[in-house]
């Protein structure tokens, strides 16, 4: 009896216990005191800044974007001349950030995968070497290895007068310590059909592609699509050139007294840049993709062999799909990595968005909360558009589990 | 069946001699037949590969010994036509390199605090040393302690300013004092992150998302430029004092994601025990989930630390001078400049990098190899 009343009185107390001792209640009163401390932190920052800009005479607000920037930008995608706004070389900047990720992000996927590959081989020499490869570049900052292509290789070049030696000569290729010298494309009339020509061609790749999976899916035949996309690919944009009268011609640089002239120059501080990001992103990629490869049980590869598949086949179509749900994951993160590690550009000098507007700009209008906010902003946007389009990816090529 | 009925099988009733092994498999020729000229393919891999190093092999080789200059009192030495690194300014500079400015006099204050370190971190990498949880307590609050004390110089030692302070000493201390803060700001992060208070985790997924998202270059801008904005008149920290909390905050949100993949590998019948136990949830996170998460994820925090360690050299680019930054400036030196210091400088610079990630990466492989449990093929 005096048990059963022990029971009955714990379980009138439970309804009202002490606020403290009530998770639910605890919970809120925890979280109201935090809110009221970040807002309470914020504020006093928000009024510190004011105070103390007000006492420096900066400006705020977002008016200098239509200022006139005054600086000249080494390379431009769009035309920007030291008269435009400190707006157009924000996209200048931007556009340039854009451009060597991208290219980087190209080129560190090809090298990692050679090399990841490379770690699996069973040839001595290939492995050892990707291995050594890995280790070194993996274990060196990146700062160190970008100054290292600018400062200690592509600096010490010849200057293009030691060069290309004779003056005048017209050369297809020359690399020297003013950049890389290579033929530029010039576009004539009715050039324009090449490039439709182009995209005709790979919008007819991706339809072949989609009929192929269609007809496969229904009749069990294959269809060879990468060969007969990369032959319309090859074939229309030339087909398109002859037609057209080839309307392309070429621009040689040659030396003109102490400098190059004329030709498609590619600038020292983006190739410094774009070799340390590829090669070094490379590293990480490679080993994402052995990791990948190798989290594939054997097994696979043995059901692959006993249904008759080559080797080759076998990794194509069995160890292959399998490892892309393995490596995407991590591989995403590399492309992003890549992309946030394009800001130490700044350190070489190549005018991409930290290096033009987080440096440049913030000297000029010293509006620091401005300038740094809209740099961090952008690449957060950045980060954010990349993790979901490839969770997006992600999910179409994850498992289907039925 | 009749056994009497002679069998047309043949039997052998002697044993056959046994053949030679093949040739292909023993020795060194079936070495090189396996590993390198298995098939038409792997020979003409093998053929390239090792047409490259050859091109490749020699002139670093050259460059780093046979032709370098290992001795020189200024930049004469190594302009000569033809020479190869130039060491000499390596060892004329060793000393900055290392301590930066820090007055001669004072140096063995940063030797000492070298010392204590060591002494903390050896027997905590090695697992079968006992004390660990009173090893990591020295290597977390005393020795932070003792090398404030020792570095800035408190209690009667001669006080030297940050400015002074440079080359591997700032990069430790950046590296040091960012693995220590995130540590815990990251395990709160990773348990906020996971809490069950909607707005605790909005917040810590804000903030690991925020510093996650944005490269460190800007994070160290804005804890040097803006920053000083955001504090109260009067008050303000060295540029050193600024990067540390730029690099404290950015490597705790990795750190946070990482305990999270601990957190979240623990199985839920854990966490029910713990509760079952009538555990606090403090009691059950220090004494149930929290060794089991952060034992899964040595490595994971390793690659973490070592990351964090390549990051310190950023700090350079807001005019600090840490290793990279020191050895970049003395690169300038009107008496060692020579076309090859730059690229001495910076091959001493990654050979230093290289050792102290390398030295981690293997460790945290051993670790890695040590817990794992799994089944291997």
């Amino acid at each position: 009896m005096a048990h059963q009343k022990g029971v009955s009185t714990d379980a009138d107390d439970s309804g009202r216990v002490s606020l403290m001792n009530d998770p639910k209640a605890r919970g809120l009163i925890f979280q109201g005191l935090l809110i009221i401390a970040v807002v309470a932190m914020v504020y006093m920052g928000i009024s510190n800044a004011v105070n103390n800009l007000a006492r420096a005479g900066i400006a705020s607000g977002f008016g200098f974007f239509n200022v006139r920037a005054g600086f000249d930008i080494g390379q431009t995608i769009i035309p920007y001349t030291n008269d435009s706004t400190y707006l157009r070389a924000f996209f200048v900047g931007l556009l340039n950030t854009l451009v060597v990720a991208v290219i980087g992000i190209f080129f560190a996927t090809i090298i990692g995968f050679i090399v990841g590959l490379a770690r699996l081989s069973k040839n001595y020499l290939v492995q050892k070497f990707a291995t050594v490869y890995v280790e070194t570049l993996r274990n060196i900052p990146l700062l160190l290895q970008l100054l290292f292509w600018y400062k200690a290789v592509l600096s010490i070049l010849p200057s293009p007068r030691e060069a290309a030696r004779e003056t005048g000569v017209e050369v297809a290729f020359s690399i020297n310590n003013r950049g890389l010298y290579l033929p530029r494309v010039v576009p004539e009339d009715g050039s324009s059909l090449i490039l439709y020509a182009l995209i005709l061609a790979i919008a007819a790749w991706f339809f072949i592609g989609r009929w192929a999976k269609k007809r496969q899916m229904a009749t069990g035949q294959q269809f060879p699509v990468f060969l007969t996309g990369l032959a319309l690919v090859l074939v229309l944009p030339l087909l398109a050139f002859l037609v057209t009268g080839m309307p392309l011609s070429l621009e040689y640089a040659s030396l003109q007294g102490f400098n190059m002239v004329g030709g498609w120059i590619i600038q020292p501080e983006f190739i410094a840049l774009l070799l340390g990001l590829a090669l070094y992103t490379a590293s990480f990629i490679a080993e994402i993709v052995r990791a990948g490869i190798l989290a594939v049980s054997h097994g696979q590869t043995e059901a692959a062999f006993a249904l008759g598949l080559r080797p080759n086949l076998t990794s194509r179509l069995v160890i292959v799909p399998q490892a892309m749900r393995v490596i995407i994951p991590p591989l995403t993160s590399q492309f992003l990595n890549l992309t946030k590690n394009s800001s130490l550009a700044v350190a070489i000098g190549y005018p991409d968005l930290v290096s033009v507007f987080g440096g440049t700009v913030l000297n000029q209008t010293g509006q620091a909360v401005e300038v740094i906010s809209i740099t961090m902003l952008v690449y957060l946007a950045l980060s954010l558009l990349t993790s979901a389009f490839m969770n997006w990816f992600n999910s179409s090529v994850a498992l289907v589990e039925r | 069946m009749d056994k009497t009925r002679p069998s047309i099988a043949y039997v052998r009733t002697q044993e056959s001699p046994a053949t030679a092994p093949p040739v292909s498999t023993g020795g060194a020729g079936g070495w090189l037949k396996q590993n390198l000229f298995a098939t038409p393919r792997d020979t003409i891999l093998t053929i390239l590969t090792f047409l490259f190093l050859v091109w490749i092999i020699p002139p670093i080789v050259d460059w780093a010994f046979i032709s370098a200059v290992w001795t020189g009192e200024s930049r004469e030495a190594c302009i000569v036509p033809g020479a190869g690194a130039c060491w000499a300014f390596v060892e004329a500079k060793f000393g900055q390199f290392m301590y930066g400015r820090y007055p001669l006099e004072e140096r063995w204050r940063v030797n000492l605090s070298g010392l204590l370190l060591i002494a903390g971190l050896v027997p905590i990498a090695i697992p079968s040393v006992p004390y660990k949880r009173e090893n990591a307590l020295y290597l977390l609050v005393v020795f932070p302690v003792l090398a404030f004390i020792l570095l800035t110089g408190q209690f009667g030692l001669r006080p030297v300013e940050t400015p002074l302070w440079g080359g591997l000493l700032v990069t430790l201390v950046v590296a040091i004092v960012g693995i220590v803060v995130s540590f815990p700001l990251g395990i709160l992060l990773a348990l906020g992150r996971r809490s069950e208070m909607p707005i605790v985790k909005m917040f810590c997924v804000i903030f690991i998302e925020f510093w996650r998202g944005v490269p460190l270059i800007t994070v160290l801008f804005m804890s040097s430029v803006m920053l000083p904005l955001f504090l109260p008149d009067g008050v303000s920290f060295d540029k050193l004092l600024r990067a540390l909390i730029g690099v404290a905050l950015f490597a705790s949100a990795y750190m946070a994601e990482v305990i999270r993949g601990g957190l979240q590998a623990i199985p839920k019948g854990q966490y029910e025990a713990a509760n079952a136990m009538a555990l606090t949830f403090w009691q059950g996170t220090r004494l149930v989930i929290m060794p089991q998460a952060l034992k899964m994820v040595i490595p994971g925090i390793v690659n973490t630390f070592i990351g964090l360690f390549k990051d310190t050299s950023l700090v350079l680019i807001i005019g600090l001078f840490d290793l990279l930054g020191i050895v970049q400036q003395n690169m300038n030196d009107p008496n060692w400049i020579s076309p090859q210091t730059p690229a001495t400088g910076f091959v001493f610079a990654a050979f230093v990098f290289f050792i102290f990630c390398f030295g981690m990466s293997r460790y945290s492989a051993y670790m890695e190899r040590r817990l794992d449990t799994g089944h291997k093929r």
